[in-house]
């Protein structure tokens, strides 16, 4: 099991790939990519139980990540290549004609890791949930994972999902939220407040754990905690940081989907260490 | 031949967001509604200018359908706004019911329609839309050609009582069409006059035919080129008439070829006049990413392709 130390090792490097893949693409969607860098990198490096040299699309006998606000693509694909999915040199690819890296991702593109279309907002929890019962069907006891915005929450259809999880005891089911409180007309406070979130996934009979997005350790927790919760599902809402790691672009929505110039660029890369080998 | 020209290249959307400023002021009964995206749809202004009637639904389309068709209840005339998928594929059952069933005065204004969309890929870039909104019944489909007809279509649906869909689009194209023009919803615009072929467009691809006619013309060949910007109700009169000038036609839009302007007209034409039709849209295909010119070019809505068509269409008519 690598310590949490190499998980931020990896870390570095896909903020690096995320960075250096929008600016490449002059496009695409930094700032939600690098605040949830710390979650792909955990999930994909411990936490999963995946097979990066063969990839099956029913994923059977693996645990399974859904990325639901597929416009955070960016952050997946690095992760993915680094993991084994496919060569990174890849990566240069992204947002381009003839890419298997699309803008955002879709088994369309046959790209190895990608098993549902995102991008359109508010539907992978339901897929997840789909896919968690599927393994129950098949007596497999893997898990699935599924990330989404919080802007996200905004879509009636989440809380179509979140009822029937609930209803359906989804116990196989970890939803993770990337609470970082921004959307893109603005801050959700301003935009549509979510009030509690967290008391609205208690009241839809789901287990609530809220963490730091940034801390391997205490995400590392909240996951193994969540893996014994048994009756119902579990959401992690993961506090985070849109643009975590790059101190001008941290905290602020600007980053939602604007890819750096090269100065930026530069500035940004040099407040992160290249640990794997940019691609 | 007239010759178009232009002096500056602005986004259709942009017309939208103009002709919105311009409405907040000259009608009081406007009101626009977004869902997360008021900077692509340029509504800053009219947000800034008309807070009291601009509704923010957050990241919830059906939600934002629904409240328009309640907003024209109380007399007003919702506008509301969102890319083209979100517009219509994301909300089609609630437009549907809670529009057009109902008969609402609700003008459904969609942007970053077709592959132009670019890089964000095939799940932002609806080529399935104009199909989708012209299937429903008593509902009004316009497809606007560049900014100053965006502007004067948006202000034309204020004044249209009745449903309508508004498409446009996100790249900046050529200005070609007269500022200030009148715009009148059913009614195609004769760009030339021309005698060998009838070329039908809508929407971006309207700059792409009057490139397509300058190059049929170096061969010699006289094209007419019209703009229905408005596919439904379509301005079946002056398809028929001109086919009965040229005796051939080919059709051009940003869009799947199923579904789309192109199938209207074949309807038009064998109902009324069977003659040889080529159709230059997305051939029953998902988009990708890329930039917006690539996209034309791989996807086959260029002038070259609308000019290839054309030839063959010429060709199929000697026959
Ligand atoms: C159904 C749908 N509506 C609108 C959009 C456009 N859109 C893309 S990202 C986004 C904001 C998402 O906010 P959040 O989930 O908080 O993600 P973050 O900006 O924090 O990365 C919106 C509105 C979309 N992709 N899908
Ligand atoms: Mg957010």
């Amino acid at each position: 099991m690598p310590e949490h130390k190499e998980l931020e090792r990896i870390a570095s490097q896909v903020r690096r790939d995320v960075l250096r893949m929008v600016h490449g693409a002059k496009g695409g969607h930094p700032g939600g990519a690098l605040g949830c860098a710390e979650l792909f990198v955990l999930l994909y490096f411990k936490v999963m139980k995946h097979n990066p040299a063969k990839f099956s699309m029913d994923g059977i006998g693996e645990d399974i990540f859904i990325l639901s606000n597929g416009h955070i693509s960016a952050g997946l694909y690095s992760t993915l290549a680094r993991a084994g999915y496919f060569p990174v040199k890849e990566l240069g690819t992204h947002r381009k004609i003839n890419s298997r890296l699309q803008g955002h991702p879709t088994p369309h593109a046959h790209l190895e890791g990608v098993r549902i279309a995102s991008g359109s907002l508010g539907q992978g929890l339901s897929v997840g949930i789909g896919a968690a019962q599927a393994k129950k069907l098949n007596n497999d006891n893997t898990n699935v994972y599924v990330l989404m915005g919080d802007g996200e929450q905004q879509e009636g259809q989440v809380w179509e999902a979140a009822m029937y999880a609930a209803h359906h005891k989804v116990d196989n089911l970890i939803a993770f939220i990337d609470y970082n409180g921004q959307q893109i007309d603005g801050p959700l406070k301003e935009v549509m407040d979510l009030g509690d979130l967290g008391l609205k996934y208690k009241a839809f009979g789901w287990e609530v754990i809220e963490v730091i997005g940034h801390e391997f350790g205490v995400l590392d927790d909240a996951i193994l905690e969540a893996k014994k919760v048994k009756g119902k599902p579990t959401v992690v809402l993961m506090k985070t940081n849109m643009g975590h790691g790059v101190d001008f672009m941290a905290g602020t929505h600007k980053w939602h989907g604007v890819a750096p110039n090269d100065e930026e660029l530069q500035r940004a890369l040099a407040q992160l260490e290249e640990t794997l080998g940019d691609y | 031949m007239k010759k178009y020209t232009f002096t500056e290249k602005k986004d259709t959307r942009s017309g939208f967001g103009d002709a919105m400023t311009e409405l907040g002021k000259t009608n009081p009964n406007v009101v626009a509604l977004c869902a997360d995206l008021t900077g692509s749809l340029k509504l800053e202004k009219f947000q800034q200018l008309y807070p009291e009637r601009f509704f923010q639904v957050g990241i919830a389309e059906a939600n934002m359908i629904s409240i328009a068709a309640g907003l024209t209840i109380g007399g007003k005339i919702p506008f509301t706004s969102t890319f083209a998928n979100f517009s219509t594929g994301r909300v089609y059952d609630q437009i549907r019911q809670s529009v057009a069933y109902s008969e609402k005065n609700v003008k459904i204004c969609a942007s970053h329609a077709g592959l132009t969309l670019g890089e964000d890929g095939a799940t932002h870039q609806i080529l399935e839309d104009l199909g989708l909104m012209k299937m429903l019944p008593g509902m009004v489909v316009i497809n606007p050609c560049d900014y100053n007809q965006t502007k004067a279509a948006t202000k034309a649906i204020a004044d249209y009582v009745g449903p309508v869909y508004l498409r446009f689009g996100r790249p900046a194209i050529p200005v070609f069409t007269e500022a200030d023009q009148k715009f009148e919803i059913g009614k195609a615009w004769m760009v030339n006059e021309g005698k060998d072929v009838s070329i039908f467009a809508t929407g971006h691809m309207v700059w792409e035919a009057i490139k397509a006619g300058e190059i049929l013309a170096e061969k010699g060949i006289d094209a007419e080129i019209i703009n229905i910007h408005t596919i439904k109700p379509l301005d079946e009169k002056a398809i028929l008439d001109s086919v009965k000038k040229t005796g051939c036609a080919v059709s051009a839009e940003e869009h799947n070829i199923l579904g789309g302007l192109g199938e209207s007209i074949a309807r038009t034409l064998g109902v009324n006049l069977p003659t040889p039709l080529e159709m230059v849209g997305t051939q029953d295909t998902f988009g990708e990413s890329g930039t917006p010119d690539q996209l034309m070019e791989k996807y086959g809505l260029t002038a070259n392709h609308i000019v290839a068509a054309s030839l063959k269409v010429i060709e199929r008519k000697r026959k």
